[in-house]
């Protein structure tokens, strides 16, 4: 194989499908780019999920003297050391608890006080006004209704409260963005793969002299295709080198600097550029594969060899 | 060199065959013209040879090979042993006469230097000697077919098919092509040529194919065009 001869075969063949190879190459690296955003987009969500997931326990908050007064969970008084002591037994008797850790209204006190520091409403506030609580972690932080059924009414207990349930909605947002990147890109995708089959085609009709004369004085079936095949492949891979430029300037406009969002919400733990690095070699040869693929494909079809 | 084994071949969606029922056997340098009218079968009876199609019936064999046995894949292997000509020449107009005859080379894989060195051999042995950075609409009818015979002709194959060469040439111009393509055949390469030229082939008294219909009806040697009726 004349490496030279399949070089100029394929820079002649891009320019003279020049409309339809840049087509190509756009709907390619719209595609990868949603492919390698999507990709990302999972890893945030399980980056989130690590950090908050660790963190979350499933609290039980017991009656305090106000609650006995205002709420009526509560109403048969504040919690008695002998229904404490029941509901620990209870925990400790549940297969799904790892670990069971008392606060008390001073602890909660203490925390609160960290938390706020010295806000307006943290220094008029009294131990004694806070709840007792039992912090649960649990063996599966998915099985929190084990839990909420167990102990909700129970006298003594004010509430059990699911930390994971508000970031729940969270992941529940970002999922269904990843699914609809999902579909562009799906849709992307096959606009993609129908482009290069049509410029196959194209190209293939117009070099029907050559092929028809490579194929007379014996050239391999190989011979033949590789320039159309080469011709797809170095498209896509264009349109995957501007994914991946589409994804780094992502990270680097949209979370580190530019729109910084890693500055303005510091409570969420971002991906870093390891994970955004990782993506590329995936997409670059997805972007050569794919196209080489689908234009093999097509030549079998418009392609007599 | 090429034998036809009870050849028939119907293509799809037609009821007549194409060929029916021929067998014939060419011997290594023989120079054999193919005649008959049009729809005769000519162009089937060389598309079996070349293997762009396979025969419906019997066995087609050519250097040895039987073609129905051959796979796809190794049917490059036979064709460049063949060399090709056509009525159109189909030459690529971009490219120079010497390019044009690259072109059949490079696509094989052959090295540059051997290129280098069979290109100038084989545009002399054709009569085109110098003419290499000529673009083919620079040149006669005759010229451009003659590139097209160098082309067919610098693989050196054991076999060369003419699909009526001198179709579309005067007949002054094709006497020159003919022998051309006698000097070729003195070689050692087999030549077979389907005409519709009677003069080339009373002239030149070779070993005639008569197909019609898609039978064969007539194989003669050192032949005449038709018989007079």
């Amino acid at each position: 194989m004349r490496a030279q001869f399949v070089l100029s075969e394929i820079r002649v063949g891009l320019r003279r499908n020049l409309t339809m190879t840049f087509a190509v190459i756009i709907s390619v690296a719209l595609s990868l780019a949603l492919f390698g955003g999507s990709l990302l987009m999972s890893d945030q969500v399980n980056q989130m999920k690590g950090y908050w997931y660790d963190k979350v326990n499933v609290s039980i908050f017991l009656c305090n003297k106000g609650d006995a007064e205002s709420d009526p969970n509560c109403a048969k008084g504040p919690v008695t050391e002998e229904q404490k002591k029941q509901i620990l037994a209870d925990l400790h008797k549940m297969s799904v608890v790892e670990k069971v850790q008392h606060e008390s209204q001073d602890e909660a006190y203490k925390h609160y006080k960290e938390q706020f520091g010295d806000s307006p409403l943290a220094s008029s506030l009294t131990p004694d006004q806070l709840q007792e609580s039992f912090r649960i972690k649990l063996k599966d932080p998915e099985k929190y209704q084990v839990i909420a059924t167990a102990f909700n009414g129970r006298p003594g207990v004010q509430s059990v409260q699911d930390q994971k349930g508000v970031l729940d909605n969270l992941f529940r947002l970002l999922g269904y963005l990843n699914w609809a990147a999902g579909a562009v890109m799906a849709v992307m995708l096959v606009v993609a793969l129908l482009l290069i089959v049509n410029t196959v085609r194209v190209s293939a009709f117009s070099r029907r002299r050559e092929t028809g004369i490579m194929r007379l004085v014996g050239a391999s079936g190989f011979y033949i295709q590789a320039p159309f095949i080469m011709e797809a492949a170095v498209a896509g891979l264009i349109g995957g080198g501007i994914a991946c430029v589409f994804l780094a300037g992502g990270q680097y406009f949209v979370i580190d600097h530019g729109i910084a969002l890693s500055d303005k919400l510091q409570l969420i733990n971002f991906i870093g550029w390891d994970a955004v690095l990782k993506k590329l070699p995936l997409i670059l040869a997805v972007s050569v594969v794919m196209p080489g693929l689908a234009a093999f494909v097509a030549l079998r079809k418009y392609l007599k060899v | 060199m090429i034998r036809f084994d009870n050849v028939s071949k119907v293509y799809p969606k037609q009821t007549r065959p194409a060929l029916r029922d021929v067998s014939l056997e060419v011997e290594r340098g023989e120079f054999v013209f193919l005649v008959g009218s049009s729809g005769s079968g000519k162009s089937t009876f060389l598309r079996l040879i070349l293997r762009e199609e396979r025969a419906s019936h019997g066995q087609v064999h050519v250097l040895g090979k039987d073609l129905g046995r051959v796979s796809n894949w190794k049917v490059p292997q036979i064709r460049r042993q063949l060399g090709t000509v056509f009525q159109d020449f189909r030459l690529l107009p971009n490219k120079t006469v010497g390019e044009n005859v690259a072109f059949a080379q490079e696509v094989i894989g052959k090295s540059r230097g051997e290129i280098r060195k069979s290109v100038p051999q084989v545009l002399d042995l054709v009569g085109l000697g110098g003419k290499d950075e000529r673009m083919p609409g620079e040149l006669s009818g005759g010229e451009q077919q003659r590139v097209a015979i160098a082309r067919a002709f610098v693989n050196r194959p054991k076999l060369l098919i003419a699909d009526e060469p001198t179709g579309n040439l005067d007949p002054q111009t094709s006497v020159g092509i003919m022998k051309l393509l006698d000097r070729i055949n003195r070689t050692g390469t087999t030549v077979v040529m389907a005409t519709h030229d009677q003069n080339i082939v009373d002239q030149m008294r070779k070993r005639v194919i008569e197909l019609e219909k898609g039978r064969l009806v007539r194989d003669q040697a050192r032949g005449v065009y038709g018989y007079q009726h």
